[in-house]
């Protein structure tokens, strides 16, 4: 009797157990929505997917504060954040991504047009974005995927870009920024001014360029132009016979041990040029600054044939509707209301809206970030770690010379699947 | 199967509880078949939920087509053509997917070579110099230690040592040695081989140990007896006896180098092609058809590999 009861007793343990397990299943497979938002009916909670680049505690302490809006970070490379997108689309609530990714999200239908209306600053925006021009009126190069083209959709649900102005907006902008090369004056000792010097024998076994397919031929295309050897009609959309073109002038100077490596994510950059590995090579800007506050020079190099460029920016999950949409809006309009934006700036990066991002910085962090002018005082970062001593200048000067500078956009192309079978090759030559 | 639990039960034994003395000790009416199966079943379901269907889904996936931002459940070849794009116009020449392979074989063939000659004297010193059973133990918990941090540490702690800049050259040439720093110490197939051994050459240590210690010491005292010399017991009693600890290591860091691309990306600096980066950079391009395929190669050419090494080794008879 004790041990049929016994026995019992373990089969109906195990029976719950085997259930609790499978509804954990089921709550992490995204199989039963509307789970957490029972929870957090009252406290305003936003689970955001992004790239590292837009996501501080700073910013989310901050607009919890002045919006009681709590924002949950989901960070992932740009390359999962997309992979997420196109199959987890319930995962997440407020999206910050590329632009140049919109030609894969948009027509997957996961993503949400955010209504142009409902953005308080959007009038305010840079004309960057709008128009393709500086605020000065210097007209932006517009090769690869401009976040002007993809700027707007036809309708609420069109998974077509519209040509001219609508409502839709498939992505507020947030945040921006030219690249250029990162080199070690202290070790090349000479002026560099152009993408071609990646190639320079000069600098063999000791150059590197970053292997992100869709990025690095950007960055190969900029030195194949540099080099005189051909001329594209749009370095961010290639015909195959401009693949072969520019992945056989790489391959050759791979081949003659041009690279010390490629590198992949942010700190294997910081480390080859920390390292002295290599002495010029594909970088992002904070990774310039990483290596210079670690009190190594390191210059992000304005060079004659202008800058790769590449922009982000919100939209919300298709799944996001009713209060939760509001709050979202409610988080953008707040985002572009300056602090987050000053931020942004004080990061060496550009926000969307100039306006309000000037109202929360000092005069004098504004003339060094944005005009190009010598530091009156010393440039702390966000976090108050001293970037520029006092009467230090930007690298490439003021956001008319460094986004007027732009000669391309980050892009996915239309030969992007030919591409990586290309780059494969390039790397396994 | 039931070659995978050999794996298992060989080389830790006891991980799969009561084959054996349970049985015998508790006697039962239930048929002895019956235990059997209840005891293999947990293994068997995770095997088959973790293992099996997921395969099963990469195969179907790899005939799949697709585009720039979805999967197309249609039949299509397109993921195993693009692989082999010009492989036969190229000839004699190597395609892509030819280069990748025979450099990722390379590195595997040099870094089973050097663990299985690291691994085989390690574990020949553990089972047969080491006398007391508490230092046995007390010194396979030794080659542990390295495995307390994480993989990617204990990779990336060699690029500060061999660098450029970094100890080992600046030592060179401070005495002299040589006068330029060596490049080929990081980011190439040196730097790759030297890190995989670093990791990996525990893997062979524990099964050929297992095997070792469970050869009879009087076997040894018998071929000493009849006048062998301690080479000739090793070739012809100590080797043979070790055999199936000696094909389970290799199976070990045979498929984890061949599927690796971590390690071959960070010490090659990034130059190295791997049959794992090719799955990667499809993955990352949301091209998963093509993934598939490329996994489904790999885990072939693996699969191929294992077979010939198994038939080399019948380790079922040898346990």
């Amino acid at each position: 009797m004790t041990e049929t009861t016994r026995t019992k007793g373990v089969s109906r343990r195990t029976l719950l157990k085997g259930t609790a397990g499978l509804a954990g299943l089921a709550a992490g497979s995204g199989a039963i929505t509307g789970f957490p938002y029972v929870k957090s009916a009252d406290a305003k909670v936003l689970r955001y997917l992004g790239t590292a680049v837009n996501e501080g505690d700073d910013i989310s302490k901050q607009c919890l504060k002045d919006t009681g809006i709590k924002i949950e970070y989901i960070t992932a490379t740009t390359d999962d954040v997309t992979k997420r997108v196109m199959t987890q689309p319930n995962s997440f609530d407020v999206l910050d991504t590329e632009y140049f990714s919109l030609k894969k999200l948009v027509p997957s239908g996961n993503i949400l047009a955010l209504d142009a209306r409902k953005i308080k600053e959007f009038d305010n925006i840079t004309p960057v974005f709008t128009k393709g021009q500086t605020p000065g009126g210097k007209k932006i190069g517009n090769q690869g995927t401009a976040p002007w083209k993809v700027l707007y959709l036809e309708g609420k649900d069109s998974k077509k870009f519209a040509t001219s102005a609508t409502e839709f907006v498939t992505l507020i902008p947030t945040v921006y920024n030219a690249d250029t090369l990162g080199i070690r004056p202290d070790l090349i000792k000479r002026p560099i001014s152009s993408w071609s010097e990646l190639l320079n024998p000069e600098f063999k076994g000791k150059a590197s360029i970053l292997n992100i397919p869709s990025i690095g031929i950007m960055d190969a295309a900029m030195v194949v132009e540099a080099t005189g050897k051909y001329k594209y009609a749009d370095k961010g959309n290639m015909t195959k016979e401009e693949i072969d073109l520019t992945m056989k002038v790489m391959t050759e100077a791979k081949k003659a041990g041009q690279f010390r490596a490629f590198w992949k994510d942010f700190n294997e950059s910081v480390n080859l040029m920390a390292s002295g590995e290599t002495v010029i090579q594909s970088m992002w800007s904070p990774a310039v600054t990483k290596v210079r506050s670690m009190g190594i020079a390191c210059t992000f190099q304005p060079l004659k044939e202008g800058y790769r460029s590449w922009a982000s920016g919100f939209c919300v999950s298709k799944g996001v509707s009713g209060a939760k949409l509001e709050w979202a809006y409610e988080f953008v309009n707040w985002f572009l209301s300056g602090y987050a934006g000053a931020y942004l700036n004080r990061q060496g990066y550009y926000s969307a809206v100039l306006s309000t991002a000037k109202a929360h910085m000092e005069p004098y962090e504004w003339a060094y970030w944005m005009e190009g002018k010598a530091a009156e005082k010393d440039i702390k970062a966000p976090d108050g770690s001293l970037l520029e001593k006092a009467g230090a200048v930007r690298d490439g000067g003021s956001y008319e010379d460094r986004m007027g500078g732009v000669a391309c956009w980050n892009a996915v192309m239309d030969e992007n699947d030919y591409m990586v079978r290309k780059w494969n090759e390039f790397i396994a030559a | 199967m039931d070659t995978s639990e050999d794996i298992l039960q060989q080389a830790s034994p006891g991980l799969i509880p009561g084959s054996g003395t349970a049985r015998a000790a508790k006697p039962t009416r239930l048929s002895p078949s019956f235990i059997s199966w209840l005891q293999a079943g947990p293994m068997m379901l995770v095997f088959l939920a973790f293992f099996l269907i997921p395969l099963v889904f990469v195969v179907i996936v790899s005939f799949w087509d697709y585009n720039e931002y979805q999967l197309l459940p249609a039949f299509s070849g397109r993921g195993y053509t693009d692989t082999f794009e010009g492989c036969i116009a190229q000839l004699p020449d190597l395609c892509t997917i030819g280069r990748t392979y025979v450099m990722t074989l390379k590195l595997c063939f040099m870094v089973w070579a050097i663990t299985l000659f690291i691994g085989f004297w390690v574990a020949y010193f553990l089972a047969f110099h080491v006398k007391s059973k508490t230092w046995q133990m007390g010194l396979s918990l030794l080659c542990t230690i390295p495995f307390w941090t994480s993989n990617v540490i204990r990779m990336i702690a060699w690029i500060p040592l061999l660098g450029r800049n970094g100890l080992v050259n600046s030592g060179l040439v401070k005495t002299g040695l040589i006068n330029h720093p060596l490049e080929w110490l990081l980011f190439s197939e040196f730097s790759v081989v030297l890190a995989l051994v670093h990791l990996f050459t525990f893997f062979m240590v524990v099964p050929i140990f297992n095997s070792m210690v469970r050869i009879d010491k009087s076997l040894i005292e018998a071929a000493y007896d009849a006048g062998a010399t301690g080479f000739q017991t090793l070739v012809n009693v100590i080797i043979p006896l070790a055999k199936p600890g000696i094909v389970i290591g290799s199976i070990f860091v045979i498929t984890i180098v061949m599927g690796d691309f971590i390690t071959i990306g960070v010490m090659g600096g990034q130059q190295i092609a791997a049959a794992g980066k090719i799955i990667e950079t499809r993955v990352n391009a949301l091209q998963f058809p093509a993934a598939a395929a490329n996994a489904v190669i790999l885990l072939a050419i693996t699969f191929l590999i294992i077979t010939m090494m198994s038939r080399i080794v019948d380790i079922k008879k040898e346990l």
